[in-house]
């Protein structure tokens, strides 16, 4: 069951004819713009989400959506609107995990730091807030029925500039994300990369909690891209399956929270999460069957 | 030997870093088409050489030429082969696309489809076979044994048609077996190609029947050589001091004794 924006409540209910079914998940506004917003945010996710998980950044991700959380509270405080708090903080602090350099154990304790540090932030300004408890909620689990026409907007832009600019700096982003040494010597400025990385995450970061909230932004932006780098070992390959599958599961997320009770991140996250463990129980058995245990293989 | 400036040349320079030197005026050169070891206790300093070279370091004093010309950043005339552990066995990239990266990696954007992609696939395909990596190269390179790891990572570094090779450690982590294949290996990639090679290696002997000449660093100080000349009780025992000496057993493998335990202890004197 599911409220529209004007809040009355709306019971579709499943047919036996499909077409039917799916055409009717465009009946309303609130549907559409989910649709939309879903989209964009599922491909910059599951693009960006494959380097994440190439360069093991993926608590930097977690943690820039907490950051994310702190900016979009304090935009309360000030009465600005959300996503502008929320990029501010994450583009701020994205940039600063990505000054701290990629060797794994001090980043990590830097950023959790930070991390406890903005989470504290966050509980400040929510009190000093006192909004209504239904936008935290938002911010925390996703709120992807109410995407308003501007907000819409904002996300296709930062969408679009978000992918124009991975696409710029694909070449040497690999390098560097695999071989930061040899990638240095060639002449790549892998600092700077870096940092650039952790800008574009930021925005995808911003994107994604709109979808699937501060806590579920692992759904879209890591377990995709983890998927998609077992199954294929294609960097370009790897990348575009990462963003399908992101589509894949919002889009499925959607449709079934239409219909079903329940909010779409839960879908979301529940058929990355499936399709994680076959693939990994999958893999798995594979590499068993062939006796080739990467362990065993490299003695 | 090939025509050409020296391959490195070094005019009394000396390295600095946090403040402890690492060595001083080192004036050596190393004539163009050659393969040279450089040898020396761990901590001596063969690394540095490598990145001052490559241009990630300043010297303190003296002047450094490579190929002719000062180091700078991404001199895409050389090709490196870093220290390292082993890769990441779930790395999801194949041994192609990292010799790929050697190519153009440093390439802002991505590849567009069309007449260069010939190009590219071509100079891969010649840069695996140089390694006789071809075979392994469509598999997961976390994949694949220490040996073929470093052969897929001679082949990046030889993706970019470098003149120059700097090779850190590869015969480290390798069974005798391994080692010997990979000392050939660059040894006939020197001859065909006419380009030169700087490899670092704690151990000389697995190279020492293919090498041109050897650098040592030990004790803060470079010299370079014939290896006859320089791997020899009566030079080192003249640049180092009288403790040092030369021990060859019955298959010609040299053991140079003396110089590990003064460096292991820098401060005792």
């Amino acid at each position: 069951m599911i409220t529209d924006v004007v809040g009355g409540v709306v019971t579709p209910q499943v047919t036996w004819n499909m077409v039917r079914d799916i055409a009717q998940l465009f009946d309303y506004d609130f549907s559409r713009h989910a649709f939309a917003a879903g989209t964009v945010v599922a491909v910059v996710a599951g693009a960006v989400g494959y380097f994440v998980v190439l360069r093991a950044l993926a608590f930097g991700a977690h943690a820039l959506s907490h950051i994310g959380f702190a900016g979009a509270a304090g935009a309360g405080v000030v009465g600005a609107d959300a996503v502008v708090g929320m990029l501010l903080f994450t583009v701020g602090g994205g940039s600063a995990i990505g000054l701290l350099g990629t060797r794994v154990r001090e980043r990590d304790v830097a950023i959790g730091t930070v991390l406890a540090f903005m989470l504290g932030l966050g509980a400040l300004f929510l009190q000093l807030y006192r909004g209504n408890v239904n936008n935290t909620y938002a911010l925390l689990f996703g709120d992807i029925y109410g995407v308003s026409a501007l907000a819409l907007l904002i996300t296709l832009a930062a969408g679009a500039a978000t992918l124009l600019a991975l696409a710029c700096i694909y070449r040497p982003l690999l390098f560097a994300s695999l071989d930061d040494e040899v990638a240095a010597a060639r002449g790549v400025p892998v600092r700077a990369v870096g940092v650039m990385f952790m800008v574009l995450l930021a925005l995808a970061v911003s994107d994604a909690v709109q979808v699937v909230g501060v806590l579920l932004v692992f759904g879209l932006l890591v377990t995709p891209a983890a998927i998609s780098e077992r199954l294929t070992a294609r960097p370009a390959r790897g990348l575009l399956l990462s963003s399908l599958l992101a589509l894949l599961f919002t889009w499925l997320g959607l449709a079934v929270a239409y219909y079903a009770p329940g909010p779409p991140s839960f879908y979301i996250t529940t058929f990355s999460f499936v399709t994680y463990v076959a693939v990994r129980v999958g893999t798995g058995m594979r590499e068993r069957a062939r006796g080739a245990l990467p362990v065993l293989e490299s003695l | 030997m090939a025509e050409g400036p020296p391959a490195l040349e070094l005019d009394s320079v000396s390295v600095r870093r946090s403040g402890r030197t690492i060595w001083h005026d080192a004036s050596v050169a190393v004539a163009p088409g050659t393969f040279t070891a450089v040898v020396g206790p761990n901590g001596a300093g063969k690394t540095t050489l490598l990145k001052l070279l490559l241009g990630l370091m300043e010297p303190a004093s003296g002047s450094v030429r490579v190929l002719g010309e000062p180091p700078r950043r991404g001199n895409p005339r050389i090709g490196y082969v870093p220290q390292r552990r082993s890769l990441d066995v779930d790395v999801p990239v194949r041994g192609v696309d990292l010799v790929g990266l050697g190519v153009d990696g440093h390439r802002w954007g991505f590849q567009v489809p069309g007449a260069r992609r010939h190009d590219h696939r071509v100079r891969v395909n010649r840069a695996l076979d140089e390694v006789g990596a071809r075979p392994l190269s469509r598999r997961r390179v976390g994949r694949l044994s220490g040996g073929e790891q470093q052969r897929v990572l001679l082949a990046q570094a030889l993706a970019g048609d470098p003149d120059l090779l700097l090779l850190d450690e590869p015969l480290a982590s390798l069974d005798v077996r391994n080692q010997v294949v990979m000392a050939h290996l660059v040894n006939r990639v020197v001859r065909e190609r006419g380009v030169s090679a700087l490899m670092v290696t704690h151990d000389i002997n697995p190279i020492l029947g293919v090498i041109d000449a050897v650098v040592y660093i030990a004790q803060e100080r470079v010299v370079a050589g014939a290896p006859s000349e320089i791997v020899s009780t009566p030079t080192l025992s003249a640049i180092y001091g009288a403790q040092v000496e030369v021990l060859r057993d019955s298959h010609g493998h040299v053991f140079v004794v003396g110089l590990d335990q003064e460096a292991a202890h820098p401060h005792d004197h």
